[in-house]
């Protein structure tokens, strides 16, 4: 009987007649192979590739070792060693079918989509009016309300009661204005009551404010008791609820505000604002003692705002229907970051249960006009792409602002450009569900023109 | 993911302290993971070792994103779509800014078509000390001609520069002319249909890529096909659940986005837990007039960055619309846990020397680096003081009071700064600090000039100009 070779016999056979080795392929033992695999795992259909590879090779082997003079034949018997390795057609036809091949599903399955909603919001916002007509002692032709919400803005779980609101800003003196602004207010800037008209009339303000500036001592410090018969001139212009805001001086303006406080009694005023670095007290007595509504303002800072609300209540006396927080609107590009996820932690914690922080908010989104991408002709930087229209940059920069501070929470907006006033309101209105639209092919955009 | 406790994964990891990762222990590791600052394949051990392997599956399944993640593209322009935790930002962070992918059309004339690539894929803008670009390219099939497809997906290709790419016909012998071409390069295809999910599910089987669902207005319907097309293996998925341009179902639309974030993140349903398209294009269907078109396409866009948006086909390159819409996408992806403050006191720009102004500004992050920007990039040489406003900008700590006349004197005398030294001793006030002139004359008196510079830093050259050396 013929001697027996195994494979790593042969292959070291093969190595002393300078065959280096095999690409890709170890001989161990007998007949063990070991491959050098990935992840993917070994399938009934790669092992018979894999088997057919060894039998060629096994094949080449022999024809090899045949040629240069070495015994095979009588030593091994190619034939059976090719059959051995490879198997019957037969193995290989149930190998192939047990291979989990991609198969497309024969039907669409049938599921249902359902989601709750967040059951954490248990307590609304405190709904504050703001104007008082006739029958309340006032003289505006309406009022306006904000607040009572029970949910996220825009969110299904719950109905928003009042659509957010707009204030647009009127200034008791000319002031800096970037140019896609101050073109609309070029024939008014001296005269605040024509300015408030229009903004009411033309560019469809729900209310107004009144800013004092004049009254800072570094401008031209006018005197709280001249500087308020702007404000009576305003009241006499328009019969929408207003808003007065001093010069942010903070020894000024408890003097300004308070005496603003004074001579527009009765008319539900947002008196705008008390701020932890002033005499807050002054301005929450005078709003007190006049049936106004205070704004509280703070810099960003969720707990300042809760110590404010909770001293303009419990030491200035201030009722809870009778706040409106202002958590400061840092602009696009200019810190939205934080003014956004401020106000959006203070709406959270107040639908939660914090009970210092359930008021309205405001934004002073004017503040838009600050950032230089809003006004700047071209950008400083020689190499950013082309910054195109200053005219077309500004509207858009003061939308965004307000809009996406209308997703956190904002009820009342402070704003200048009447274009940007016109798209703020069309966005929550529709987000409310109030504007009808002619549907819209979902898929037409796929062919459409560029 | 849901976990919130470190302790629960340090029971997955080796528990040696090897400190291969490069943190102290493996708890400290484990509350990485936990911030999702740190990835389970920085555990070597962990990964190399077979003895781990069961702690491995066990540490991946829980870290997995709540929203799966999936990948376009190749190379280093691929985008990371969805993977998020999260339902608010401030809650941790959202993780992977939706890409914006402007749109072509296979009917373009070639030379508009290049041109157009070539204004998606050079637009750049400036922004916190870096450069900020737009990510994607959506080709779509107008003349559903397949070779005609596959002619313009290769142009885009040719001049694209890597740009990832979005391959939308509904047409299945549309897509896989373009896929002929470019599955190599791993686009998304949009879209599958009620009509045609089984060529388009075959297509991305054959190819290898990510595909879209398209069921617009009907979340069962899309949930049933993403059901659907998992059990054929396939969850490299986007979902379309329709983008209303206006009217009530823009409405709706907010709402099925908000729903299906909630159903991922707050309830766990694996089962519908893909990332999110939104069509802001739409906006071109509701006016013919390009500025209202562009602006009401970023007010869509804003709508969606906020709530869930994870990738989004857009339109308009108009300067006005790319700006406003990058920066907002910018800061609402920021991550709001890193610091925004640079530590207060005395930076150099360029080499400032004995005749350099000094520049005035707060230590908020995004002003001083706008400041150093416009210094730096107009090869000024200059000092600037960053005063420590708690990280709060010029306008709001002047009327906030952390920016005053003592804090200024107070933060040059801790910086220690040589005014003798200088031969032009002066500082350069904000503009919009401008009041605090008079005050800090006084403050300085003998010691240093009080120069009041511009309102923004943009015009620090102009001002240099005019105003420096002080005469």
């Amino acid at each position: 009987m013929a001697e027996k070779i195994s494979l790593s016999d042969l292959n070291k056979t093969l190595t002393e007649m300078n065959v280096q080795s095999l690409e890709g392929l170890k001989i161990e033992g007998d007949v063990e192979i070991d491959l050098e695999m990935g992840a993917g795992g070994v399938g009934p259909l790669f092992a018979y590739y894999f088997g057919q590879e060894a039998a060629k090779i096994a094949m080449q082997l022999i024809n090899f070792a045949k040629a240069v003079g070495y015994p095979v034949e009588t030593l091994m018997q190619p034939v059976a060693v090719a059959s051995a390795i490879a198997p019957a057609p037969k193995d290989l036809a149930a190998a192939a079918a047990a291979v989990p091949a991609f198969k497309v599903a024969s039907a669409l399955a049938s599921a249902k989509f359902s989601v709750g909603t967040d059951k954490t919001w248990k307590h609304p916002i405190q709904e504050v009016t703001l104007g008082a007509t006739k029958a309340d002692g006032g003289s505006r032709g309406h009022v306006v309300k904000l607040g009572g919400e029970k949910a996220m803005p825009f969110f299904p779980d719950a109905i928003m009661p009042h659509a957010p609101k707009i204030t647009m800003d009127v200034f008791d003196m000319p002031i800096g204005m970037a140019k896609a602004v101050k073109m609309h207010y070029e024939d008014v800037i001296n005269a605040p009551g024509e300015w408030a008209k229009k903004a009411v009339k033309q560019f469809g303000a729900d209310m107004v404010t009144v800013h004092l500036i004049s009254t800072d001592p570094l401008l031209k410090d006018t005197p709280a008791q001249e500087a308020v018969k702007t404000v009576e001139e305003v009241l006499q212009a328009v019969d929408v609820p207003i808003c007065i805001g001093g010069s942010g001086n903070p020894e000024k303006d408890p003097i300004v505000l308070s005496k603003a406080a004074e001579v527009s009694q009765g008319e539900r005023v947002l008196i705008a604002s008390a701020n932890l670095n002033m005499d807050w007290e002054k301005i929450g007595k005078a709003c007190v003692d006049n049936g106004h509504v205070c704004l509280a303002w703070t810099q960003l800072e969720i707990n300042s705002q809760k110590e404010l609300n909770r001293k303009l209540m419990k030491v200035a006396g201030v009722p809870r229907e009778s706040i409106v927080m202002d958590p400061t609107t840092a602009a696009l590009a200019y810190g939205l970051d934080f003014a956004y996820s401020n106000m959006e932690r203070i709406r959270l914690g107040a639908l939660k249960g914090d009970d210092e922080l359930t008021f309205p908010m405001s934004s002073g989104t004017t503040n838009a006009w600050g950032v230089r991408e809003s006004w700047m002709v071209r950008s400083p930087n020689k190499d950013d792409s082309d910054w195109g229209d200053r005219m077309l940059r500004g509207p858009i920069w003061e939308i965004l602002t307000g809009y996406s501070l209308a997703m956190a929470g904002v009820d009342i907006f402070m704003m200048m450009h009447p274009q940007a006033v016109a798209y703020l309101h069309e966005i929550t209105q529709s987000l409310m569900g109030r504007i009808e639209a002619k549907a819209t092919d979902a898929n037409a955009w796929l062919k459409m023109g560029v | 993911m849901k976990e919130t406790s470190p302790l629960n994964l340090y029971k997955q990891l080796p528990q040696t302290n090897c400190k291969k990762c490069g943190e102290e222990t493996c708890m400290a590791y484990a509350a990485g993971l936990i911030a999702r600052t740190r990835k389970v394949e920085e555990c070597t051990p962990l990964i190399e070792e077979k003895k781990y392997a069961k702690k491995l599956e066990t540490l991946k399944t829980i870290v997995a994103p709540e929203l799966k993640m999936i990948y376009i593209g190749v190379g280093d322009k691929q985008v990371k779509v969805g993977g998020e935790d999260v339902m608010y930002r401030h809650q941790m962070t959202f993780f992977n800014k939706p890409p914006f992918a402007y749109d072509v059309a296979d009917n373009m004339e070639e030379a508009k078509l290049i041109e157009r690539v070539k204004q998606i894929t050079t637009w750049r803008k400036f922004y916190i000390g870096k450069w900020q670009y737009v990510e994607m390219i959506a080709v779509r099939s107008v003349t559903d001609d397949p070779a005609k497809f596959a002619a313009c997906v290769k142009t885009v290709l040719a001049n694209g520069n890597g740009f990832p790419l979005i391959l939308c016909s509904f047409n299945p012998a549309v897509l896989k002319a373009g896929l002929e071409v470019a599955a190599k390069e791993k686009p998304l295809i949009y879209a599958a249909t009620k009509d045609n999910w089984k060529e388009v599910a075959q297509l991305a089987f054959d190819y290898k890529v990510p595909v879209t669902l398209s069921v617009p207005f009907d979340l069962d319907g899309l949930k049933s096909m993403a059901v659907t097309f998992a059990g054929m293996g396939l969850t490299d998925l986007v979902l379309d659940p329709g983008t209303a341009p206006n009217g009530k179902m823009l409405q709706q639309t907010l709402i099925n986005f908000i729903n299906l974030r909630r159903a991922a993140v707050e309830e766990a349903q694996r089962d519908i837990a893909y990332p999110v398209m939104v069509l802001p294009i739409n906006a071109w269907l509701t006016s013919d007039d390009p500025v209202r078109a562009s602006y009401w396409e970023s007010v869509l866009t804003a709508a969606f960055v906020i709530r869930g948006g994870a990738i989004m086909i857009k339109h308009s390159l108009a300067p006005s619309s790319m700006m406003a819409d990058m920066h907002l996408r910018f800061n609402i992806y920021t991550d709001p846990r890193t610091p925004v403050q640079v530590k207060p006191g005395i930076y150099k720009v360029g080499s400032p020397g004995p005749e350099s102004p000094v520049f005035l500004t707060t230590n908020f992050a995004l002003t001083y680096y706008t400041v150093e920007s416009d210094i730096a990039s107009n090869n000024i040489d200059a000092y600037i003081i960053a005063i420590n406003t708690d990280g709060i900008g010029v306008q709001a700590s002047v009327a906030g009071g952390q920016l005053s006349p003592t804090k200024i004197q107070d933060s040059f005398n801790e910086a220690g700064f040589d005014w003798a030294g200088q031969k032009y001793p002066a500082m350069v006030l904000p503009g919009m600090a401008a009041k605090f002139s008079g005050e800090l004359e006084d403050l300085f008196a003998g010691k240093a000039k009080i120069m009041v510079g511009p309102e923004d830093s943009g015009r620090i050259i102009g001002w240099m100009k005019d105003f420096w050396p002080p005469k």
